[in-house]
């Protein structure tokens, strides 16, 4: 009996375990090798380089003001999706409407996010400008994607808001399975709502926040499709919004060097794994059991 | 949005495996059986086998592929047993990038459109072939002259790579600067001749209430060529070549920083639209359509992108740039130009005659006029627009062509250097928006044509 178990697990996970070996597993595997050449796209034979590619990108300026430019989205986005999130769902709490509210820019694909939000910042005709000036504030009114100063604020807004909802819906749901009668039992030992919150509603919902913090750090250690379609340039103004993807993007299909994209391509693999396993370990609290 | 970073290395590594496997299929690339070469005579200069496939891959965009259609209709009435294999697409670097590598590409590629492969790589991988029998053969019209004497000037050298020709464009794309004749008229202005002239002008059309230039933003490099256009202009020849031979101090020369110093002008003065560096060449060029904004810089092909918005009556034109200096080089009507729409044979191809001679087609009189017709562009074969009627913005580029004569130039370094085109659209941006000065822009630019000319994993060319 249990030999036919096995052979028929075996037999129905073939086909995608084949799929998942060809199409994810190798093409990684790949990549680590091509890191190590200087492969161009087209040559048939690349030379094996060594440890050049890597070499290069510690005096690649362009990689460093993406890795700069995805350390601060880093410490920005993360932290300000979970805070607006956990304030919306305990603001929510049993209101569903607004949950299926929020959740609305999850349904919509990035490109159409990145694409509706460059109408928001647009300087002449913009919803944000045009907001502005309808207000009085027309000294506010600025060209929002193409000062340098401005640029990478305005996308990680575009990201906030995109992830929000998701977090808002994920928090929600954590909050709903928090006992009421802890919560009513603190409440009449006397503690108002923000020491519910801390002490008690976040705690019971830590594990899903832990879960939210690791995602939203690979979110920030991305960034490539909202940058490829608003910014100026795209990257720009002047670099400003670069981040490391679209380094990558660009090294191999505008330079041409797919060698030292691949090799950009391994950075980024091992830089956001250990930002993974951090993040877990700093979270990491103590599980409280529910009886 | 995790999953598009990783979309976009999986798709790098997926071609990679693709192409591996295929490599491996082959036995490792470069055991391509070809089909030779059959009898050359009068009728066949190039020695098509008569009975070979053909196989033909064609950017289908903005200007279609009936064109490249015809051509092939017009090979099979000689070579009536040459079986073509059209295929009319898109992202013709995903499909044909691992079959380049597995080196069993197809005769004909039209290596065109966003998703292109990257002329320079190719070139310096060796992947294609030698035109230059193409060129010394008898044109197809007209077979006293050889191929190379029907085309336009600069046409050949666009696609010469270390002197050996090896791709050939089809369509010519001329810069310059697009103004509406009917509003022009109706403020009695005139197109300036020199960039003081335009200045002044531009503080006329100011006091009529219109913004005078307006630029695709989003895009710098729309920018640079007006201001890279000046630079040849006044430099002359010498500069151009210095800039692409990445010569050091090249990009500090007079003649460049006073271009740069011309646009920076247009910023200092306020003559540009406001808003224009966040614009994207949508926006900015319908701004300009609607007639809020006089002048805008932008290639030949402007007309055909605009005819959906275009107002009845509105009658663009492109003029050449004005000249930088009254001692300029280069005789006004000069003008920058080159051609797209790249078409190659490549050196690992299954028929090689054939697709030679498939482009002698293509580049014939009567193809090419088919091409102005349908593509709304103007093709590189002379004479192809003879007596037909052009559209207005159509017939200014004709003109423009004719008025320039051989005083044609281009630059080489945006094909040939890609990060140094980044650089130059980065620095070009920054100076249009006064955050640098051109003394600012020329050095930024000329540390990152050293860096170039520096880098060893870099092929160099020169000219």
């Amino acid at each position: 009996m249990r030999h036919g178990k096995y052979r028929f697990l075996v037999g129905a996970l073939i086909v995608p375990l084949a799929l998942y070996g060809v199409f994810v597993l190798s093409p990684y595997l790949q990549a680590f090798q091509l890191a190590f050449t200087n492969w161009n796209g087209v040559d048939s034979a690349p030379e094996f380089t060594g440890l050049d590619n890597f070499g290069r990108l510690w005096s690649d300026p362009l990689f460093l003001a993406g890795l700069r430019h995805n350390g601060l989205m880093l410490l920005v986005v993360p932290l300000a999706v979970i805070a607006i999130a956990l304030a919306l769902a305990a603001a929510t709490k049993g209101t569903r409407v607004y949950r299926v509210v929020y959740f609305f820019p999850q349904l919509l694909s990035v490109a159409i996010i990145a694409v509706l939000w460059q109408f928001v910042y647009t300087p002449n005709s913009g919803l944000l400008n045009g907001a502005l000036s309808a207000v009085g504030l027309d000294s506010w009114r600025r060209s929002w994607l193409a000062e340098p100063d401005l640029a990478l604020w305005c996308v990680m807004i575009v990201l906030i808001w995109s992830s929000v909802g998701f977090y808002v819906v994920l928090f929600s749901a954590a909050m709903e399975s928090v006992p009421e009668d802890i919560v009513e039992a603190a409440a009449i030992d006397g503690a108002g709502p923000v020491t519910v919150f801390r002490r008690i509603t976040l705690p019971l919902i830590w594990e899903s926040v832990q879960v939210g913090w690791i995602y939203l750090g690979i979110a920030a250690l991305d960034g490539f499709a909202l940058v490829q379609i608003m910014t100026v340039g795209p990257g720009g103004p002047d670099n400003s919004t670069e981040v490391m993807g679209l380094g990558l993007y660009r090294t191999a299909f505008a330079f041409g060097k797919f060698g030292y994209a691949s090799a950009m391509g391994v950075a980024i693999f091992f830089l956001t794994l250990s930002i993974a396993v951090l993040l877990l370990r700093v979270t990491k609290r103590e599980r409280v059991e529910l009886a | 949005m995790n999953l598009t970073r990783r979309g976009a290395l999986l798709s790098a590594a997926a071609a990679a495996a693709s192409t591996t496997l295929a490599a491996c299929a082959t036995g490792g690339g470069g055991d391509n059986e070809g089909a030779g070469k059959g009898d050359v005579s009068a009728e066949n200069p190039l020695g098509v086998p008569a009975d070979a496939g053909l196989e033909v891959v064609i950017f289908k965009g903005g200007y279609g592929d009936q064109y490249a259609i015809d051509a092939g209709t017009r090979l099979k009435e000689k070579h009536p047993k040459v079986a073509i294999d059209h295929k009319g697409i898109q992202g013709v670097g995903e499909v044909l990038q691992p079959r380049f590598v597995a080196d069993s590409p197809p005769d004909v590629v039209d290596n065109s459109g966003a998703g292109r492969l990257d002329l320079a790589t190719l070139v310096s991988a060796g992947k294609l072939k030698d035109l230059t029998e193409l060129l010394d053969a008898p044109a197809v019209d007209d077979p006293g002259k050889k191929v190379r004497d029907t085309l336009m000037p600069g046409v050949i050298e666009d696609g010469t790579f270390d002197g050996k020709p090896l791709v050939l464009n089809y369509s010519s794309v001329l810069w310059g600067v697009w103004y509406s004749k009917s509003l022009f008229a109706k403020h009695g202005w005139t197109f300036p001749k020199t960039w003081e002239e335009m200045l002044t002008l531009n503080d006329e059309i100011k006091k009529a209430g219109l913004a005078p230039w307006t630029w695709q933003g989003k895009y710098p490099e729309y920018l640079n060529d007006p201001l890279l256009s000046m630079a040849a202009k006044a430099g002359g020849v010498e500069a151009v070549k210095a800039i692409d031979n990445l010569e050091a101090g090249a990009w500090q020369q007079p003649a460049v920083v006073a271009a740069a110093e011309a646009i920076h002008q247009l910023a200092v003065r306020g003559h540009i639209l406001p808003g224009s560096e966040g614009l994207s060449h949508t926006e900015a060029q319908n701004a300009w359509c609607k007639g809020q904004v006089a002048f805008i810089p932008c290639g030949s092909w402007l007309e055909g992108e605009q005819q959906q918005v275009t107002p009845a009556g509105f009658d663009m034109v492109m003029a050449t740039v004005p000249a930088l200096t009254s001692s300029d080089k280069l005789p006004n009507g000069a003008v920058m130009a080159a051609s797209s729409e790249s078409f190659l044979v490549p050196a690992k191809a299954k028929n090689p005659q054939g697709g030679l001679e498939f482009l002698r087609y293509l580049f014939s009189k009567q193809v090419a006029r088919g091409f102005a017709e349908s593509a709304k562009a103007l093709p590189v074969v002379t004479g192809a627009t003879d007596g037909l009627t052009l559209t207005s913005g159509l017939g200014s580029v004709a003109e423009a062509v004719k008025a320039a004569g051989p005083n044609v130039f281009s630059y080489k370094f945006r094909t040939w250097y890609a990060p140094l085109s980044k650089a130059v659209d980065d620095a070009t941006g920054e100076l249009a928006t006064k955050r640098i000065n051109p003394q600012q822009w020329a050095e930024r630019v000329q540390k990152a044509a050293d860096a170039v000319a520096k880098d060893s994993s870099i092929v160099k060319h020169k000219r």
